[in-house]
């Protein structure tokens, strides 16, 4: 298995710009790394800047040592960033594979239409977190706000806490596992059972997330497909 | 787009150094709104029968002296005159109408940009940066300010037209978003009286706000009747002569960031108009939930 270099590759952001950051994170960092030794890069002083290591698409451990503003790790691929501190709005945003881990709290939109990998969120998350994902991962460690997983296509959202308001409204496939009290379902959300397969996957995003909650604490949320198709006898209500 | 910023001191060091604060919060936030900004600055209110009136001209070589002689022969008061360029604040023991009429009579080009006891707005066109360059703004001392960089969306890029709105007295608003029935909003106060200085959304939003207090509400009561009353995207930041308050529509829409700590209360559309504060690491960051009332009171202490 590839391992991580221990050489860490610094960039100063009190120094150098986020630009000149995320050109070195696109063309200098090796797609394959032929050592079997995976970049390290530490981002010192964020201090809240946008857009910090969007577009990586090759294989790197980056740590980004403070708080960081929005779209942190969008279209990530790939790589696996942890944020040492909060994130602002849209942290991972379409995110395809890899990883991003907040270890503080996240503002809106977390995750938006990610297709893949696993966003990670160790305290809070506002709302419509995980808004239209599209197969990505979501695991909160706290509570989401409203609108989260609105118009959800694909992948998990797990929160260990609460969630706001009209939690899952307009549905698709994706799957909601909350621990918490849901202060309101969104239109055509439902309470389900648990499965032995929910049982299983929430498990294992549990133990890859790092918390060590068991997945019977969970209620499961999904959609109740009612929207899928035009009915009839809704023209009446026009 | 636009920014708001707003700072409450805690601690008199942190009163008597508030613009240096403020600046690198405003210029971070030309970022989201460049074309024109403001800033309203609180400080120790005048004695009960004195007004501050500040005064915008658009025109920098302005004879504010001569406007000040002219009011004081002609009402028989006495004043005292800042000026910093176009921007007057004119102190005298005299009733905000009569100097409003006055005023509206003599130099009608002369923009009345707010009035009260503690209250100082300054707004222009130009660039956040270069504004606080042009008005000192790193030099002022208050117990609180509120601030605005505005990105003009729905009405033209004037300093009229620029953020913090006033009305009353020793009450300013900032605006984050876009309200969709200002209009109606206007027609019901103009009905009862209440005239608009501009075709802006916010004014709607201030003077609604301000007709509430005027009728007995508190500015929570007020802001109660705003969340059913304002239909559109709002993060609004407001200020009193000893209070700070921040609002989010029920969709939470547009962003705002607070920092607290012992010595400040410092809010941002964005933390990094933030990271440059004094203690912000330790700081209790939070975003303000939608339609939940935030407000901050100044101590007397300070």
């Amino acid at each position: 298995m590839e391992r991580v270099t221990e050489r860490v590759i610094q960039f100063d952001l009190a120094r150098t710009t986020v630009r000149e950051l995320n050109q070195y994170l696109h063309h200098q960092l090796p797609s394959e790394p032929s050592t079997g030794e995976i970049p390290h890069l530490a981002i010192l002083n964020p201090n809240g800047q946008h857009n910090i290591a969007v577009g990586v698409t090759v294989p790197a451990r980056i740590d980004i040592q403070g708080n960081a503003g929005y779209f942190v790790g969008g279209m990530n691929k790939h790589a696996d960033i942890v944020v040492h501190g909060h994130a602002g709005w849209s942290v991972a945003e379409n995110i395809m594979s890899g990883s991003l881990r907040v270890k503080g709290s996240a503002s809106e939109c977390v995750a938006a239409s990610g297709h893949g990998g696993l966003v990670v969120i160790e305290g809070d998350a506002s709302s419509r977190c995980g808004i239209s994902m599209k197969g990505c991962d979501i695991v909160v460690g706290g509570d989401v706000g409203h609108m989260s997983a609105f118009m959800a296509q694909a992948g998990s959202l797990v929160i260990c806490g609460d969630a706001g308001p009209n939690l899952g409204d307009s549905l698709y496939e994706a799957v909601i596992y909350i621990r918490g009290g849901i202060h309101g379902l969104g239109t055509d959300a439902q309470e389900e059972p648990l499965t032995a397969h929910d049982i299983e996957h929430l498990g294992s995003l549990l133990k890859r997330a790092e918390f060590a909650y068991s997945p019977k604490e969970f209620k499961r949320v999904a959609s109740a497909r009612t929207l899928y198709h035009w009915h009839v006898d809704a023209g009446a209500k026009y | 787009m636009c920014g708001i910023v707003g700072f409450l001191a805690k601690k008199r060091a942190f009163a008597e150094s508030l613009g240096d604060h403020v600046v690198p919060m405003l210029t971070c936030m030309g970022d989201r709104g460049p074309d024109s900004a403001g800033l309203a600055l609180f400080s120790k209110s005048l004695p009960e029968m004195v007004r501050r009136f500040s005064l915008y001209v658009d025109d920098r070589e302005f004879p504010w002296t001569d406007l000040g002689a002219q009011w004081s022969l002609e009402a028989g008061v006495a004043l005292e005159l800042d000026v910093i360029e176009n921007h007057a604040a004119l102190m005298s023991a005299v009733s905000p109408d009569q100097f409003r009429a006055w005023l509206k009579s003599h130099y009608p080009h002369v923009h009345l940009l707010s009035v009260g006891r503690s209250i100082d707005v300054y707004k222009d066109e130009g660039h956040p940066e270069e504004i606080s360059r042009r008005y000192r703004f790193g030099k002022m001392r208050g117990t609180h300010a509120v601030g605005h960089t505005r990105m003009a969306t729905e009405s033209a890029v004037s300093p009229a037209h620029a953020h913090p709105f006033t009305a009353g007295e020793d009450f300013c608003l900032v605006h984050n978003g876009s309200l969709s029935n200002p209009y109606s909003i206007r027609r019901k106060l103009e009905r009862l009286g209440i005239t608009f200085e501009t075709d802006n959304d916010t004014e709607a939003a201030c003077r609604f706000l301000e007709w509430r207090m005027r009728e007995g509400d508190t500015l929570e009561e007020a802001l109660q009747k705003g969340f059913v009353e304002l239909d559109g995207f709002y993060t609004l930041l407001m200020a009193t002569s000893d209070q700070l308050v921040l609002v989010r529509d029920a969709f939470a829409c547009k962003p705002a960031v607070v920092a607290e700590t012992d010595d400040y209360v410092a809010i941002s559309s964005e933390y990094r108009a933030l990271a440059h504060l004094p203690g912000i690491n330790q700081a209790r960051i939070f975003e303000p939930l939608p339609e939940r009332i935030y407000s901050w009171n100044v101590l007397q202490s300070v």
